[in-house]
């Protein structure tokens, strides 16, 4: 397959940014990690870390919900699997954004926020850019 | 998700089973508020056949705490799993709430 910036592609998905397609957005992240030879745990931590990007994606980068996006799969050139989330929508980094209180007090404690901090602890790295009128976030974790 | 409940002498105990994920989290949160509204007691919930759980089930366990804590009372999380206690740590769950190793003993500690 072709080599994109030193990123061999495995897998990829472009669908409408939709809730009822998340099955279909992370069905191909789970084979391709399988494939590549990934535990169980390491697959679930995939799972979850992607399905944080992806629900992020549908609620907040378009706001007619008529948008797409698109994830590939990949493995760098430490043979880390690469995953990379791109979206039309508004410009957004999830990085930019301050990790919630986690240790306020209960009825302190906030609601949101927990899904980004989620996937950055689950990811080995994690990087944001803006590419023209494009979101690109991209998450690497090794075997 | 699979759920099911038991009402203890000292504890109304909430089983959920499978994955708490994006699509489930609600109903997950619907059945904890109905306990609550019914139960005036402490609510355990039993992890131990539950493999997955993302930030919206994480929403809905903070979300049920907040509510008991209106009432005075206490959430307890029984078994959790490894990967599920992974996400209690990274999210600052493993200090708010009461975790415990078996459903047993959280009995014993209500």
């Amino acid at each position: 397959m072709k080599t994109y910036k030193s990123v061999k592609l495995l897998s990829q998905a472009n669908l409408p940014a939709d809730l009822e397609n998340l099955p279909a957005f992370l069905n191909p992240i789970k084979r391709c990690a399988r494939e590549q030879g990934f535990t169980p745990e390491k697959i679930a931590r995939i799972e979850l870390a992607a399905e944080e990007i992806l629900v992020n994606i549908f609620h907040y980068a378009y706001s007619d919900n008529s948008g797409y996006a698109q994830v590939t799969c990949g493995l760098d050139q430490e043979d880390r699997l690469t995953l990379a989330f791109e979206d039309g929508g508004i410009p957004f980094d999830p990085l930019s954004r301050k990790d919630p209180d986690i240790t306020a007090d209960i009825q302190d404690r906030p609601i949101g926020g927990l899904g980004v901090l989620l996937f950055k602890e689950l990811m080995d790295d994690v990087h944001y850019r803006r590419e023209g009128d494009k979101n690109i976030l991209t998450i690497s974790i090794s075997s | 998700m699979e759920l099911n409940v038991r009402n203890e002498t000292k504890a109304t105990v909430v089983e959920v089973k499978g994955k708490v994920d994006t699509l489930t989290a609600p109903e997950f949160g619907k059945y904890l508020k109905e306990q609550i509204d019914k139960n005036e007691n402490t609510l355990i919930v039993n992890m131990t056949e539950l493999y997955y759980m993302t930030s919206a089930g994480l929403r809905e366990i903070l979300g049920a705490g907040k509510m008991l804590r209106k009432k005075h009372m206490d959430i307890l999380l029984a078994a959790p799993q490894g990967n599920i206690m992974e996400v209690f740590k990274i999210s600052g769950f493993s200090s708010l709430f009461k975790i415990f190793d078996t459903e047993e003993s959280a009995l014993e500690n209500v």
